[in-house]
């Protein structure tokens, strides 16, 4: 359980306040317009932002003052994700030693992710050579291998185009529920949380709504909802 | 706060430290006004005049040069940014020799004028080190200005062209308010930058009539060995330097050694065939009297190479040394005192503190390192020393900027993704820092050694022949008339300053992404 308990976070003029849950296992998605504050909610679960009150519990323990590498989580940005001047080997390794000194079987494990999202073979290009989708995958395979138990994705993957979005999310899905990740994932398109989220959570007018079931908030949607649907 | 930032900050204390200390020695040591003679009303008074003269004909000669280059693309464009750009890290001694070879007694001017029966010019004077000034400062001002002229809006242009503007009209509404906003700023630099003119007052100056604050510390200090007179000087100097820096401060300073001056913005109103002769003409100008001084002296240096005394190489070799020392010590400083400037809070102030040096001169700095140091020692022993530390704070304020810039966009693109991979410390050195500020440190440091190898400045105040640098040699053989020996020497500093400059900066510059 990943869990914001009374937090206010604070950007200038800007408050947000959480107080919910995020349940273990499947895909979370945090919807909201832009503006609302949801990767401002990520940015301080990932540790980049500090509450200016509350506290921020991941499976019971305070993960408040852990520095952002220290958490038990990974992110991924919309874009800057890779170091361009490190290969996609490098860039993958990153996920198991921040120092590269890999051993042969952290080489394996390495090989066997980037296999795994669709990239065998290509371990020695530079990001600047590989396709949007691809630098993504890349991007995924690091968080994958980290193993960390919580994924986030900030708005990770909308630079893509509608097919590719799709793919990299069934991806996602599939990986994360291979290696057992529970995913929070910013997004401001409901097609992207009806796709693979288990419970949507909104976040409007400061506050963050609790996640409810996708499937059932889509069919019956709450005020929230259809505020940010707009019908 | 991070290691790195906190060495930063820790290296900002220091510099700022090292800064001060010689400086209250100066205004401790000058403490009465008793010492300041009538004569130095003239001095300062040259030292101003001949600024205000030498940064007006640099702005105004660059004006057409910058607009020549603006709108024109050409064969050799790259070629002719490259020229104006070298007299940056050229030695000031090697373009004095230059000056002399063109326009000295036996000069190509003075013969061509004795051909038609005039009476030859001279060099030495105030009109000397104004020539010499422009020489430096005119290239500068064209890149400068032509990079206002290139952040023209290109779509401005085509909407002057749409509205069918002459060029007139062109200056007018584009250009002219462009020139009244960079203008100001760059004349500015270059008045800073001649108001501290030490190497060429020593060469082309002298007298009553040309004689320089800094250099009347030197002599104060050489010939009369008048310390407290020196120190007087020397606070003078600060006063001046002060004043300058709290002037810049009101005005915008433009942003040097700007990259991206490879690009002419196409234009609809300058096709003219009388305009592009004007144009061919303006920058062929420009390109002669820029390279026909060096070409002289490094054509006639090569013959004489072999016939170098054995000192001359024992003095590249210190120079050699200094350069590369001041490099290293300019980037250990550089880099953690950027990091702290772009992660912490108050990193405001560390830039100051790296940029203070630019209100000190190096003959002051060299004063009141020399009050400091005389209670302790004997601080003619400690002359390279001396040279290296005033060198390192002076290429201080260039490498910060170049690498400031840098750190903020690695901050800006990767801090958040290296935190979130936890790379910290040495990984984080080893894996980002050095892949991604390769070009701007290797920029920093080629520029500092380039620098450190021409500096002709403090060692003129400390040497004693046996620690002589090379442009300190080169100008003990222009005094004595050695010219053959004093061109080789002068293709030798060349080679070593140019040369350092251009492994740094080209050994860096692969492997981009």
């Amino acid at each position: 359980m990943l869990k914001l308990e009374a937090v206010t976070l604070s950007q200038g003029s800007f408050t947000l306040r959480a107080d919910i849950g995020f349940e273990n296992r499947g895909v979370t998605a945090l919807m909201g317009a832009s503006g609302s504050g949801k990767s401002t909610l990520l940015s301080a679960v990932a540790g980049f932002l500090r509450p200016s009150a509350g506290r921020i519990t991941i499976a019971g323990q305070d993960v408040t003052d852990l520095p952002p590498g220290a958490r038990p989580l990974s992110i991924l940005f919309q874009d800057q994700n890779l170091f361009p001047h490190l290969t996609l080997a490098q860039n993958t390794g990153l996920g198991l030693r921040p120092d590269l000194r890999l051993t042969d079987d952290q080489r394996r494990t390495r090989d066997e992710m980037l296999e795994r999202v669709g990239l065998a073979g290509m371990g020695d290009r530079l990001p600047r050579d590989l396709s949007g989708g691809q630098q993504s995958r890349a991007a995924l395979a690091r968080a994958l291998v980290r193993g960390r138990p919580w994924l986030l994705l900030d708005e990770a993957f909308s630079a893509l185009g509608p097919a590719l979005r799709n793919e990299m999310l069934d991806l996602l899905r599939d990986t994360a529920m291979d290696q057992g990740l529970s995913v929070l994932m910013v997004t401001h398109d409901p097609a992207d949380a009806r796709r693979i989220a288990d419970s949507t959570a909104i976040v409007t007018d400061g506050e963050v709504t609790a996640p409810l079931p996708t499937q059932a908030l889509f069919d019956a949607p709450t005020a929230a909802l259809r505020r940010y649907l707009g019908d | 706060m991070t290691l790195g930032a906190r060495l930063g900050l820790i290296a900002a204390l220091c510099v700022a430290g090292a800064l001060i200390l010689p400086l209250i020695a100066v205004v401790w040591r000058a403490e009465t006004l008793s010492g300041f003679k009538p004569s130095d009303a003239g001095v300062l008074w040259f030292t101003l005049w001949q600024a205000v003269v030498s940064a007006g004909l640099s702005v105004l000669l660059a004006i057409p040069v910058a607009r020549a280059l603006a709108r024109r693309q050409f064969a050799g464009r790259g070629a002719v940014i490259l020229i104006l750009g070298a007299p940056f890290i050229l030695p000031v001694i090697v373009a004095v020799l230059g000056l002399i070879a063109v326009f000295g007694r036996s000069g190509v001017v003075n013969v061509a004028l004795a051909a038609v029966g005039i009476d030859p010019v001279t060099l030495y004077g105030p009109q000397g080190v104004i020539l010499a000034h422009v020489f430096f400062n005119m290239p500068l001002a064209t890149r400068l200005i032509l990079q206002g002229w290139l952040a023209i809006p290109g779509e401005r242009l085509r909407l002057a062209a749409t509205l069918g503007f002459a060029p007139p009209d062109t200056f007018r509404r584009l250009e002219w308010p462009m020139l009244r906003s960079v203008v100001p700023g760059i004349f500015l630099v270059i008045f800073l930058i001649c108001t501290t003119s030490f190497a060429v007052a020593l060469a082309l100056g002298g007298g009553p009539r040309a004689t320089t604050v800094e250099l009347a510390i030197y002599q104060a200090f050489r010939f009369d060995f008048d310390l407290s007179r020196a120190a007087i000087l020397g606070g003078l100097q600060l006063i001046l330097g002060v004043g300058a820096a709290i002037l810049s401060l009101r005005l915008t300073l433009p942003s040097g050694l700007g990259a991206g001056l490879d690009r002419a913005v196409p234009r609809w109103d300058s096709a003219s065939p009388l305009l592009r002769a004007q144009d061919a003409v303006v920058i062929a100008l420009a390109c002669g009297f820029l390279l026909l001084p060096i070409v002289l002296v490094l054509g006639e240096g090569v013959w004489h190479l072999t016939a170098l005394p054995s000192s001359v190489w024992l003095a590249a070799v210190r120079s050699l040394a200094i350069a590369l020392a001041a490099a290293i010590l300019t980037l250990t400083l550089a880099l953690p005192m950027a990091l702290a400037v772009v992660t912490t809070t108050r990193g405001g102030w560390i830039e100051v503190a790296g940029t203070l040096s630019i209100a000190a001169s190096p003959l002051v700095l060299g004063t009141g390192l020399y009050i400091l140091l005389l209670p302790l020692t004997n601080p003619v022993k400690l002359a390279l020393p001396v040279t290296l530390f005033v060198n390192v704070v002076l290429a201080l304020p260039f490498a910060l900027r170049a690498l400031i810039p840098a750190m903020r966009d690695l901050d800006r693109d990767f801090g958040r993704l290296s935190t979130s991979l936890g790379m910290r410390g040495l990984d984080w050195v080893r894996l980002v820092a050095i892949p991604r500020l390769r070009r701007p440190a290797g920029f920093a440091a080629g520029l500092t050694a380039a620098l450190a190898a021409g500096d002709l400045g403090v060692i003129a105040l400390f040497a004693s022949p046996d620690q002589a640098t090379l442009p300190l040699v080169l100008y003990q053989l222009m005094g004595s008339y050695r010219l053959d020996e004093a061109k080789a020497a002068a293709l030798l500093l060349v080679v070593l300053s140019l040369g350092l400059f251009w492994l740094f900066e080209r050994g860096t510059r692969h492997a981009e992404a």
